[in-house]
């Protein structure tokens, strides 16, 4: 290794059982070119301050666990790497306009509750047995749908979407691009069903289309595309009630 | 057990956190200058309710200097909306499909703003050729 780098990783802490609101700390951590800001904050965990908390699992950007603003822009800290940052200092804070729990964890339980909301999952127009063999799709079927299947559920999208931090029943973008994944998709017949979210004063029309939900998305996901159709799908809803009634 | 005492972050001045959310702010606030030009067309309809002479005092008042130092902030406050405007466009449409094959997001701004030039164009050769 050529000569050691180092570079200031200023983390935001909070310790519910001690601290009234979050300060800022400051680490100088050694680093090499391969080295990601998840790989920095575990040095601070196993070298600098072992209370430091954090979430983290694969370090391949496929749990969507390690979310973090990093100098305000929510990023997947195993997928942003030091030598990108230098020289630093780096600015590390839990994904913004959550509650934070402790450190740089964050409470997720309102985007499980809205996902569930959602209904996630094939509703079938008529349940199918394994006897009736597989439930086939064109490739533009699954063109139609595929992209809002590679979510995660990271959360940097609620994190980058200015709406949820100031109305927080806003449904958001990554339920509602998944809403839109199972709406979107052949097999399934439950539109009708995820209909009451998307009409909802905290549904589609909560997004005013700032679209940076789409832009920090690290799989690509494009929410503010699924939501913003979606749109058109609740004003169609809307006025064919006039011309035919609902079954 | 209780839940742990969490922590909500303000949202004070947000916009100010990323030049993505100015660029965003900015985009919203040109609607001003669409309302305000609107008005400015809708006092000249009022004038020409009121006869010639006055039609010809409000087309006077629009050739000042300060009118036309207005009408050139509000014309890029025009560009501005308007290209912002067809850059989101893609996002609201439908997926759109030529021969089975995705319009790309690219094609469908360029050709909303192609649209827009020729539209203004048309109009601006009509006014003039009308004006003669």
């Amino acid at each position: 290794m050529s000569a050691e780098q180092r570079i200031t990783i200023e983390c935001l802490r909070y310790h519910p059982e001690q601290d009234d609101a979050p300060r800022w700390q400051s680490y100088e951590v050694p680093y090499t070119p391969d080295m990601s800001l998840l790989q920095g904050l575990q040095y601070i965990k196993d070298h600098l301050d072992g209370t430091l908390t954090f979430r983290w699992s694969c370090r391949m950007a496929i749990c969507g666990s390690c979310g973090a603003m990093v100098n305000s822009v929510p990023s997947l800290s195993c997928q942003t790497f030091l030598r990108e940052l230098a020289p630093g200092p780096v600015r590390v804070e839990p994904l913004a306009h959550f509650p934070i729990q402790r450190d740089l964890a964050i409470d997720q339980g309102d985007f499980l509750n809205k996902l569930e909301s959602v209904k996630p999952w094939i509703i079938p127009a008529e349940p199918r047995m394994l006897a009736d063999g597989p439930n086939r799709q064109t490739p533009q079927q699954i063109d139609d749908y595929y992209q809002y299947a590679e979510c995660i559920n990271c959360l940097l999208c609620y994190a980058a979407c200015p709406q949820y931090g100031l109305n927080g029943t806003f449904t958001g973008p990554a339920a509602l691009a998944l809403l839109h994944r199972y709406n979107a998709d052949s097999r399934d017949a439950g539109t009708a069903e995820r209909m009451e979210v998307i009409n909802a004063e905290d549904g589609v029309w909560g997004c005013t289309l700032v679209g940076y939900c789409s832009e920090v998305c690290p799989k690509g996901v494009d929410p503010a595309r699924a939501i913003n159709q979606n749109k058109i799908n609740s004003t169609k809803d809307y006025f064919l009630r006039f011309l035919a009634p609902r079954r | 057990m209780g839940m742990p005492r969490t922590y909500i972050r303000p949202m004070g001045s947000w916009w100010r956190r990323l030049p993505f959310y100015r660029r965003y702010m900015v985009r919203e606030a040109t609607c001003i200058a669409v309302i305000a030009y609107a008005l400015v067309l809708l006092v000249g309809l009022w004038r020409l309710t009121q006869g010639r002479e006055a039609f010809d005092a409000w087309r006077v008042a629009l050739a000042t200097p300060a009118s036309l130092l207005a009408h050139g902030v509000l014309l890029a406050a025009f560009v501005f909306h308007a290209w912002t405007w067809f850059e989101v466009m893609p996002k609201t449409l439908p997926i759109l499909r030529v021969g089975g094959k995705r319009v790309a997001d690219a094609t469908i701004v360029r050709s909303g703003a192609a649209a827009a030039v020729v539209a203004s164009v048309l109009l601006l050769a009509l006014a003039y050729g009308g004006w003669r």
